[in-house]
């Protein structure tokens, strides 16, 4: 019955790209409606208000109902049989939801509302209804909606959708105001505190990031706005941005201590440094950086791994693993290429190594359990299994919570691939 | 639309889920978006499955809905049975696909697989996750026992032999039913009753096949299991039990009911008479130790109930005749058994709560100002904000409720489990006489919590965080200083108590002799 099944389809890599593995099947994938566990840690006066089934209220919370909340920042307009048969006005019904809900909300400044499958294939116009409730709700609570449905978006891409939704909203730099970088995609506090003196330091005194720790305090952007993508999955916002006349920079992404320094001289070049003053300023974070992946690079040199699609950060991950620790690639599976964002990376991945995109998730388990990497990099849906199939595991998720990005991180970032080889071999039970 | 925080259900094809991942060789096919697969984790996560739960999903994406997603449904169904090849195969939908129409059942069947092909109508608009579940196991049973309906009872029970019973409905997700099949299993087996099936936890589609070898069945878990042992006693004539046998007395009772149910007498052999726990065997300690002066201080407690029908009723009962607590409130979130909570809840003269909105059971919480709430992962929420202490007895649950250790909720053992787990979270006798007589200790005091718990800031008082009701008398400053003394567990109620007792005199403002005078009214 194979014959019933999609071929997989290997294109040739165009000029010196290595050939990519297009595949469909089903998908081990989380959908966009996961973006908003962290955003809403984020953006600490927003709400995310998912408008769809009960499914997507039972993702959202299965997700991250481990955490006791005391005010929750998101939750779910349920839809019921009445909406769908049209007896009750689903415009109406959200207005009476956002109004109830904001009453107990006071504090929220910013209102997501979440188009999820369900309502995008009822085609429920919440871009509408957005509209409506702002001329209720303006100054005090704004009202947007972007959607983070699984038919349209693969997990990260959410966030994307979200940043993109902001675009509009953000204020048009004077024509004679100063250059500025734009930082975008979602970074831990700790992260950006770090990057804002490293900017500093180069003497880069305009430097805003998208989003913002609140959702209303937005950046400018203009002619003179300098993007630069802290994230691979920040296409659409990035494209939006550039449509606003902004000037984007294309550079690998601050993953490990070559990432970072790539992504730190392209900044500072467009800014108009030479790369001595720049190197001058990262020398210590980045000698502090290489010295401490010293450890881990004895322990993952020459190891192999494979990461299956989740998130997007696979292809600058795999840079990482493969130039800075000397892990050996097996195959690299991204949910989608996005060639704009991910060119830079993809330059830069070694003869041999397989790039996937798409997924049909028992064939790639089955080149898995054929290759028997040192380290699968996969969902939670499949570790598990895989651990108890004797195939040491890192969960990708992980990747997307846990401050990874910049010099000082890179030992962190290391060593999430480092502990569960250091835990298979000190456990004797 | 509902506005939904948290949601005390999934769907109901998590229902269904829970049915094929708690069985051994089904499969089930499920049409449904990408990222609909999120659900997996639930097992391999939560129940920390070795293996992953025995679903193919379509994972549709939004280039497919131009074209062909019935096609898809085919091609699932051929790979999954190609791969996997189950002894049968359940096939569904999820809420998205509900609204394609792809009627993924009637193709499945129309590709005549070699197994038994179930499919399965789950309208996730108007039902939830235990109906789900629920449903599947009724058509997977029916399914298995199909050609034997005619006829009738396999099996008679021969003189002298032992009687037979299965156990119904454990699942996986379920509160702690590994352990409680553990403990019926051992309790029927003591009792001289033979175990035949226990499903769908552990069962192949083979083991639903002799089902109706039983004599009878223990309907453990109702919520799942009820419409298929109602159809196993229509169908086959084997009766169940009714009782759910959580706490010592529903034990007691459960062990009645089976020993009437197998023809089975000196069932009191299991029972030591000789010990303050009368009717219950000497390693069940929760008589016991509910007993002993330790636990005086736990008398009249007010306790504020919540979860699953089944749990919720049980948990209600333990907490009036086994611990010496007050009902402050009772509620369940399944509708189905909406009659029997409210004869409960009538019971212990209080208004039953059938909801399964989060914040209602908030409201009623928060109006009810207990000293500790037995709940849901949901209930912790509202416990974390109005700092009342919070113990688990139902689901939905996250991790830390499926235990390495060996944890019963049924049966005796799970009546030592209950006891220790629900004294847990208050504050030890001692301490809270002492933060009664001394209020301004810098390490003791109302703001801290219980000195054996983990150190987390109260972020507000149930007292507190009350929506200020413009009808309300005001306080003067004595008086709300004086309400400060009163230990900050029984504060909410005190001050709602003064506060009715306030209106219905008409006054407007609450001195220190209006907290007392409404104290000795109250107390009358």
């Amino acid at each position: 019955m194979s014959n019933l099944l999609d071929i997989p389809v290997l294109s040739a890599g165009a000029c010196g790209q290595p050939p990519v593995l297009k595949e469909r099947g089903q998908r081990e994938v989380f959908c966009g409606l996961t973006g908003i566990v962290w955003l809403h840690r984020k953006m600490q006066d927003a709400f995310f208000l998912v408008v769809g089934s009960r499914t997507c209220a039972h993702l959202v919370q299965s997700a991250a109902g481990v955490m006791i909340f005391a005010e929750p920042r998101f939750g779910t307009a349920v839809l019921t049989e009445r909406d769908l048969a049209g007896l009750t006005d689903a415009h109406d019904e959200l207005d009476r939801l956002c109004v109830t809900l904001l009453e107990r909300r006071p504090e929220i400044r910013t209102l997501f509302l979440v188009g999820s499958c369900p309502s995008e294939v009822i085609k429920l116009d919440l871009a509408r209804v957005a509209e409506r409730l702002n001329t209720r709700l303006l100054p005090r609570v704004r009202v947007l909606n972007y959607s983070g449905s699984g038919i349209e978006t693969t997990f990260t891409q959410g966030e994307d959708a979200a940043l993109r939704a902001l675009v509009p909203l953000l204020p048009e730099a004077a024509g004679h105001a100063p250059r500025q970088l734009l930082v975008v995609g979602c970074l831990p506090d700790v992260v950006e505190d770090q990057f804002r003196r490293l900017f500093d330091g180069m003497g880069m005194d305009r430097v805003d990031f998208l989003p913002g720790r609140r959702s209303t305090e937005l950046p400018a952007v203009g002619p003179g706005t300098l993007l630069l993508a802290a994230q691979p999955f920040v296409g659409d916002t990035m494209r939006a941005l550039q449509a606003r006349g902004a000037h984007w920079l294309r550079a690998p992404y601050p993953i490990g201590v070559a990432g970072s320094r790539a992504w730190f001289h392209c900044a500072g070049h467009a800014w108009g440094l030479d790369a001595q003053r720049i190197d001058a300023v990262l020398a210590t974070a980045q000698r502090r950086a290489g010295e401490a992946l010293g450890r881990a690079r004895t322990q993952l040199s020459g190891r192999s791994v494979f990461l299956m699609p989740d998130s997007m950060l696979e292809l600058p991950l795999a840079r990482f693993l493969h130039q800075e620790l000397g892990m050996r690639l097996i195959e690299v599976g991204t949910p989608y290429l996005d060639r704009d964002m991910l060119a830079a990376e993809t330059a830069q991945m070694p003869p041999g190594v397989t790039i996937s995109e798409g997924q049909d998730v028992d064939r790639q388990l089955e080149r898995v359990r054929a290759a028997r990497p040192d380290i699968t990099v996969c969902g939670l849906g499949l570790a598990n299994p895989l651990e108890a199939e004797g195939l040491t595991t890192k969960w990708s998720i992980e990747l997307v919570f846990s401050p990874i990005q910049g010099f000082d991180q890179a030992c962190d970032l290391a060593a999430l691939f480092t502990r569960p080889l250091a835990r298979r071999a000190a456990l004797k039970v | 639309m509902q506005l939904t925080l948290w949601t005390y259900e999934g769907p109901p094809h998590v229902g269904a889920m829970r049915v094929a991942a708690s069985m051994l060789d089904v499969h089930y096919v499920l049409h449904a978006p990408q990222g609909d697969s999120y659900a997996d984790l639930l097992f391999t996560m939560i129940e920390r499955s070795g293996r992953r739960p025995p679903v193919s999903y379509t994972t549709f994406q939004a280039r497919d809905l131009g074209g062909d997603t019935a096609d898809m449904v085919k091609r699932t169904v051929a790979a999954a049975w190609e791969r996997f090849h189950p002894a049968a195969l359940l096939v569904g939908e999820s809420c998205t696909a509900e609204l394609l129409q792809d009627q993924a059942g009637a193709l499945a069947l129309s590709m005549q697989l070699p197994v038994p092909v179930v499919p399965l109508e789950l309208p996730a608009y108007s039902r939830k996750e235990n109906w789900g579940a629920s449903e599947t196991f009724y058509r997977l049973v029916r399914s298995a026992l199909n050609e034997r309906i005619a006829a009738g009872r396999g099996r008679e029970r021969m003189p002298g032999e032992a009687p037979v019973a299965n156990i119904l409905g454990p699942t996986l997700l379920g509160f702690r039913c590994r352990d409680d099949v553990q403990e019926i299993r051992r309790l029927l087996e003591s009792l001289g009753v033979t175990v035949n099936v226990v499903a769908p936890l552990g069962a192949h589609y083979a083991d639903l096949q002799r089902i109706a070898d039983a004599d009878f069945n223990v309907d453990l878990y109702p919520e799942v299991s009820s419409l298929t042992c109602g159809w196993l006693q229509r169908t086959f004539g084997q009766p169940h039990t009714h009782t759910v046998p959580m706490g010592v007395g529903a034990t007691r009772d459960f062990i009645d009911e089976v020993a009437a149910l197998a023809g089975l007498d000196g069932t009191d052999r299991l029972l030591d008479a000789g010990l303050p726990g009368a009717g219950a065997p000497a390693d069940c300690r929760l008589p016991w130790y509910a007993r002993s002066v330790d636990s005086t201080y736990l008398t009249g407690k007010r306790v504020f109930v919540f979860g699953d029908a089944t749990h919720a009723i049980a948990a209600a009962r333990i907490a009036s005749e086994e611990m010496g607590f007050t009902v402050a409130g009772l509620g369940c979130y399944g509708r189905e058994s909406a009659r029997e909570l409210r004869a409960a809840a009538a019971r212990y003269g209080v208004a039953a709560l059938i909801t399964d909105d989060y914040l209602e059971v908030e409201r009623a919480i928060t109006e009810a100002a207990p000293e500790l709430i037995l709940g849901t992962q949901m209930e912790r929420h509202i416990a974390k904000r109005l700092g009342i202490a919070c113990a688990v007895i139902s689901s939905p649950i996250h991790v830390q409720d499926v235990p390495a250790r060996h944890s019963p909720v049924f049966g005796f053992e799970g009546a030592n489990v209950l006891f220790d787990s629900w004294i847990h979270p208050l504050v030890m006798g001692l301490e809270e006489h002492l933060l009664q007589m001394f209020r301004d200790d810098f390490e003791f005091n109302d703001a801290a919590p219980a000195s054996h718990l983990p150190a987390v800031v109260r972020q507000t008082m149930a007292v507190a965080d009350v929506a200020a009701d413009k009808d309300l008398p005001t306080w003067t400053e004595e008086g709300e200083r004086e309400l400060k003394k009163i230990p900050f567990f029984v504060r909410g109620k005190a001050r709602r108590n003064t506060e009715t007792f306030a209106r219905s005199l008409g006054l407007s403002c609450i001195t220190v002799e209006t907290l007392y005078d409404a104290k000795a009214h109250f107390s009358r």
